[in-house]
């Protein structure tokens, strides 16, 4: 099992390099469901069949999205006017990541081993959640009962998001009238 | 926005049912299976994106509106806050205070499944409507 | 410790696709690939060595099963739809200065004060 957990973080990594590095702009959305996928089957394997099939259907719903802004449109890239910029940003991330990946390492020493974790507060919700809220599912009782306040954040968060969107997109803006100067 | 080939629609009609009995399965049965309120309501969603992909989006709007999205959204976000407040008859905010009854029945554990019920409503009509908006209306430039 | 190292390596291509690149729809999808390692990380902490899927059921030696964290997945459930809130969000942005500027690149778009 955990052969074929690398296996797969190892394809989401060449996946997410495809995507980043790659000049058609629809090779590299259909590369992004790739990863969205090999993710969804990492969460089988990790025991969450919960998140697995929410997160095919999000991934669905991302990628269609997407595509609605990539397909036909012209791709307008100024090639290689910017050289010093480019090659200075490129070299200045891979300073930071180096220096990220070996203060990560030493902090992950100090962590509980992969597979032993330290059950503070879910020991309690194992052990009387199915007595106390009546349901078997235990992640469905933990998002409904024991922490309901984080439910009901999540629906305002989405509800505002939405909003934002429709008001970004509104059609009907301004009157405009005769003789204005063009409003950004 | 114009629909899709004879096959596709063809299809559509025959799988867009399933797809909505299959969502709400999934939401009802969200506390005895894995699902529950968010899973289902994305895949209500989906079903109804399905129907505005396939057949077009002046003929799919004749079944569910954008205004009839958007008050769906509001009634599932003001449930959910109903049922939060009726907790406060037993004691506390978000109490859980229908009665527990036996495990693994349908109408078991209290306010659970009256709340999966409430967010796979306003979730599956606030995808729709975010992608009614996005990708469906055209904008100014496209011919 | 060996997945977690792998999580930060997609972690960071992500966070240098949305700091290097110029162009917009690279930019977002450097922002998708953060969030989904961002989420991977939170459950692979949770996972418990030879332990099921938090679901009770009806068999006579249910006590005894090891079973998996559930309270990390609770979590990530919300973080997931939010994510698609803000995917949502983000493309209208992108549409908007489609429309506005002719273009998706970032220098350019920069430049040009409406």
């Amino acid at each position: 099992m955990i052969f074929l957990l690398y296996l797969l973080l190892l394809f989401m990594i060449a996946g997410a390099i495809i995507a980043i590095e790659t000049k058609d702009l629809l090779s590299s959305v259909i590369c992004v469901g790739a990863i969205g996928l090999g993710l969804a089957i990492i969460f089988l394997l990790l025991g969450a069949p919960d998140l697995a099939i929410v997160q095919v259907v999000v991934e669905v719903l991302s990628l269609v999205l997407l595509l609605r802004v990539v397909v036909k449109r012209e791709d307008v890239t100024i090639a290689h006017r910017y050289r010093y910029g480019e090659v200075f940003a490129t070299a200045t991330a891979l300073v930071f990541f180096g220096v990220f990946i070996v203060l990560a390492s030493m902090a992950y020493k100090e962590m509980p081993a992969f597979g032993q974790p330290i059950l503070n507060v879910s020991q309690r919700y194992i052990a009387e959640g199915m007595d106390k809220v009546g349901a078997p599912n235990l992640v469905t009782g933990i998002l409904l009962d024991y922490r309901a306040y984080d439910t009901l954040g999540e629906a305002t968060v989405i509800f505002t998001a939405i909003i934002g969107s429709l008001v970004i997109l509104r059609k009907r803006g301004r009157i405009r009238h005769e003789g204005d100067e063009p409003h950004s | 926005m114009k629909g899709m080939s004879l096959i596709v629609r063809t299809i559509t009609r025959l799988l867009v049912g399933f797809i909505l009995v299959y969502g709400a399965h999934i939401v009802l049965y969200g506390h005895l299976t894995p699902g529950g309120g968010f899973a289902g309501g994305v895949m209500l969603a989906c079903a109804l994106i399905l129907l505005v992909l396939a057949f077009g989006k002046e003929a799919a709007l004749d079944i569910v509106s954008e205004n009839a999205a958007s008050a769906w959204d509001c009634i599932g976000a003001l449930l959910f806050l109903l049922i939060a407040l009726l907790g406060l008859t037993g004691g506390y905010f978000f109490r859980n205070v229908l009665d527990k009854g036996k495990p693994f029945d349908l109408l078991s554990a209290g306010t659970l499944m009256w709340s999966n019920i409430a967010i796979g409503i306003k979730v599956g009509a606030c995808l729709f409507l975010v992608f009614l908006v996005l990708a469906a209306f055209r904008i100014r430039d496209e011919g | 410790m060996g997945p977690y190292i792998l999580c930060s390596i997609i972690l960071l291509l992500g966070v240098y696709a949305v700091v290097a690149k110029k162009n917009l729809i690279k930019i977002i999808i450097g922002l998708l690939i953060i969030e989904y390692a961002v989420n991977l990380m939170l459950v692979l902490i949770g996972y418990r060595a030879g332990g099921e899927a938090p679901i009770r059921t009806e068999a006579a030696q249910d006590a005894a099963r090891i079973l998996v964290d559930p309270l990390p997945q609770a979590l990530i459930v919300t973080s997931i739809v939010i994510g698609l809130g803000l995917t949502a969000m983000v493309v209208a942005l992108c549409i908007r200065l489609y429309e506005k500027y002719g273009t998706f690149d970032v220098l350019l778009i920069r430049r040009l004060r409406g």
